[in-house]
């Protein structure tokens, strides 16, 4: 999902999106969102598939009840504080038009508290795991650990992706020009959103239905 | 229509090295280019593998030399062993659904021209294209790797129906490491696809040049924008399926395993899935996929029919909502690959109502094509041909259809040679005739050389005459009874037809050979090839502004400007009897 670099500008282009002479952090470049949300459209897809897959699965006689490790809860906290300190970085870097350094800095400070909790996020997946196996419950436990492991494992990936996403941006905004087109840092933060509201209904799935 | 600013973004370097230039390339011709070669690759090898199969149908203990250095233990001494036949048919479906009829009409040909016919510089995403190809490219080594561990590859279908894909080696030989390969193999190729398919329509929405709206697009740009949305969608499920199959198979996990399953004399260690789980998640994706490897054969079709036909459909319009009429129904018919799974009957039903009514913008395609000759100036060449060949077998392939969408036929026809002639005629030999007809039409843009004329006609009519040789009688042995997937036909009922199988064998070897000429015409043509303009069919899309070959930026660092849409053909008044898209020539006016 993220953009591709520019390494050369066509020549008669009117609208060079860089910036020599841009001023700011995010580089005031038309948006385009198209890849993300068709990114988003696909991965969902893939977990209605498996969605599905529970549903029919959950009318055979095995389907026994998974109790969810508490932990569950915290790391759901993590991870919508981090969707809120991501948009606390936009908001500094967007901001001090006076002083963009400043903004810059800010902003990347607020970035760093959402890698870090997308991080304390991803750990407290692996809590979970750890106290699920501690009782006894493996992968292939029963049906309902099964999908609880494959759904929780398919959208800690996912968020490692957009882990690395936020790298990439926090490196833009950090070394060399210390920029990064705006397309890039929206997003990045769609993408991390999207993660958020996965979540929460995949919450809601394994509350309900496991 | 606002400028398009987001195109200078994704403008890369020019290539340097041979590795950027023609290895890891960020050029989507070049991608399309690796697509096109890995499609020829699996054609040929998936065509070889049918040849195996015809000889083992009509001669079944017959040694085939050399067939031991394949398997020594599918083939010892020579002679094809029953569980072999089933692993060559595994392997042919594999590799000619996935590696050819997705990879070539779609990934090939649609990298190639999709962002020139917009008039983009390249794809939205560069690097995301070149990751797609190389990830495909890992999934088809993955998979020809079956055939190299020494149990074979798997014996259950390229459908992989559970339970028995699901429980390793006691389902039979090749169902141990085979069948995880082939699910590793098509999870990775899913990846590569959705990466693909993200491009094309992230490229589409984005990267049209100014003046380009929608309905100015080419009639393929729209078939590859539709089936890079139905490929989305359709991959996104199938990859979720594939993980819980290795699941099943690796990690102890039931999805689709049921209880009290004995295999191979012993109890399987499983309880509680459902073995029709895989099927409708299998059929979700694989029925959309039939649409993902004909619709842009349709596109490619009605592109060069125009140009050939030197005038517009009868409406362009109602040709591109019924493609996409055909995309959103393909969501809606999975179930009638599933009449005889022992679903509910009125889902039969449910089932059944779509998937005729996704015959009727299929009817109206081919109405429409048809309807357009009436009256046109026909210019006679291969790539023509080839479009109307691709009109004839979709035709031929399509009206069986009509019989199998309704159960009550279906009770009948299910697994015979009936469905197997149905769906070779309508998705395997139509949508390669739409490959063809682009090759031959787009190999002067693609290398600057035309393709030889005698033996592309040879060619088609080989191929034309030898694929309703091969597959018409399919049609009459499965209404006779004749099951699909038995390597050999040992009921009396069968002895009186092992004749006409003969016949089917003999022209599939006579076709296959015919294909020869294609390739070394393919291979000549790149070098020695008489040379071609740059507009040698006198083609109004942007893909005939462009030098043969294009440069590595496509339109040289301009940004073409479009005035027309695409089907500006027997224009009286204009210079030729076309008017270009990009030409800020006005249309002559109509007026009386």
């Amino acid at each position: 999902m993220a953009s591709t670099t520019i390494t050369a500008v066509a020549p008669d282009s009117t609208n060079a999106p860089q910036a020599k002479t841009a001023k700011g952090v995010l580089v005031r470049t038309r948006s385009s969102q198209s890849g993300i949300w068709v990114g988003i459209f696909a991965i969902t897809m893939s977990f209605a598939a498996l969605t599905s897959a529970l549903i029919v699965r959950e009318g055979t006689s095995d389907w026994a009840h998974l109790a969810l490790p508490p932990v569950l809860y915290l790391n759901t906290l993590l991870l919508l504080a981090s969707s809120g300190t991501f948009e606390l970085s936009r908001l500094r870097l967007e901001a001090n038009s006076g002083d963009s350094e400043r903004g810059r800095r800010s902003g990347m400070l607020w970035l760093a508290a959402t890698l870090g909790l997308g991080v304390a996020f991803c750990a407290g997946q692996y809590l979970a795991w750890e106290n699920l196996r501690a009782q006894g419950v493996y992968l292939a436990t029963n049906p309902n650990s099964s999908f609880f492991y494959v759904l929780t494992f398919l959208h800690v990936v996912h968020v490692t992706g957009g882990i690395a996403a936020l790298l990439y941006l926090m490196g833009k905004l950090g070394w060399g020009r210390k920029q990064a087109r705006r397309s890039t840092f929206d997003n990045t933060a769609i993408y991390w959103h999207f993660m958020g509201a996965l979540w929460v209904y995949l919450l809601l799935l394994c509350v309900i239905k496991l | 229509m606002p400028e398009t600013s987001a195109q200078q973004a994704h403008v890369h370097a020019p290539p340097e090295g041979f590795l950027r230039k023609y290895v890891f390339s960020l050029d989507h011709k070049v991608i399309g280019k690796q697509y096109f070669a890995l499609a020829l690759v699996a054609v040929f090898t998936g065509m070889f593998l049918s040849w195996l199969m015809r000889i083992h149908l009509v001669w079944p203990n017959a040694k085939i030399p050399g067939l031991e250095l394949m398997s020594k233990v599918g083939a010892p001494g020579g002679i094809m062993t029953p569980e072999y036949y089933l692993s060559l048919l595994t392997m042919h479906g594999t590799l000619m659904i996935f590696f050819v009829l997705t990879n070539a009409p779609f990934a090939a040909f649609g990298n190639y021209f999709l962002p020139i016919q917009i008039g983009a510089e390249d794809m939205a995403f560069p690097r995301f294209n070149m990751m797609s190809f190389w990830t495909t490219f890992v999934a088809w080594v993955v998979l020809m790797l079956a055939f190299v561990i020494p149990d074979g590859p798997p014996i259950a279908g390229w459908t992989e129906y559970t339970p028995l894909s699901a429980i390793g080696r006691d389902a039979g030989p090749g169902m141990a490491w085979g069948a995880s390969l082939w699910g590793i193999s098509i999870a990775i190729f899913c990846i590569g696809s959705l990466l693909g398919a993200l491009n094309f329509i992230a490229t589409t929405l984005d990267l049209r040049a100014k003046g380009m709206t929608l309905m100015r697009m080419p009639l393929c740009t729209w078939a590859w924008f539709i089936t890079s949305c139905i490929a989305l969608l359709a991959f996104a499920v199938l990859l979720p399926a594939c993980i819980l199959l290795i699941l099943d198979r690796h990690a102890g996990t039931s999805f689709f395993i049921p209880g009290g399953l004995v295999a191979s004399d012993r109890l399987q260690p499983h309880s509680g899935g459902s073995p029709l789980l895989w099927q409708h998640l299998f059929w979700f994706f694989g029925h959309p996929e039939v649409y993902i490897a004909i619709l842009p054969s349709m596109g490619i079709v009605s592109h060069v029919l125009v140009n050939s036909m030197r005038k517009p459909l009868l409406s362009s319009k109602v040709v591109i909502y019924s493609m996409m009429s055909i995309g959103f129904l393909s969501y809606m018919v999975w179930g009638h690959h599933m009449f005889l799974s022992g679903m509910n009957p009125l889902s039969g039903l449910a089932f059944s109502f779509p998937t005729l009514t996704i015959t009727i913008p299929a009817t109206i395609l081919t109405l429409i094509w048809l309807g357009s000759l009436y009256g046109s100036n026909l210019q006679i060449n291969s790539a023509s041909l080839f479009a109307l060949g691709f009109i004839s077998m979709f035709v031929a392939g399509g009206v069986s259809g009509f019989f199998l969408a309704q159960p009550s036929i279906d009770i009948y026809l299910h697994a015979t040679y009936f469905v197997v002639g149905h769906f070779h005629l309508v998705m395997g030999v139509a949508s390669l005739f739409g490959v063809f007809a682009g090759t031959y039409f787009w190999f002067p843009k693609m290398t600057g050389r035309f393709m030889n004329e005698g033996l592309g006609k040879l060619h088609f009519w080989i191929t034309f005459v030898g694929a309703y040789c091969i597959f018409m009688p399919f049609h009459y042995l499965g209404l006779v009874g004749n099951v699909r997937r038995y390597q050999s036909f040992v009921d009396d009922y069968m002895a009186p037809y092992l004749g006409l199988h003969k016949f089917i064998t003999f022209a599939a070897l006579i076709t296959g050979a015919g294909q020869m000429i294609f390739l070394f015409n393919l291979i000549y043509s790149r070098f020695k090839g008489k040379l071609a303009p740059d507009n040698p069919w006198n083609g109004t899309t942007l893909e005939w502004s462009v030098p043969s070959p294009p440069p590595w930026n496509n339109f040289g660092g301009k940004h073409p400007i479009v005035y027309h849409d695409p089907f500006l053909y027997g224009v009286k008044g204009a210079k030729g009897d076309f008017i270009m898209q990009d030409s800020p020539e006005p249309e002559p006016s109509s007026g009386d």
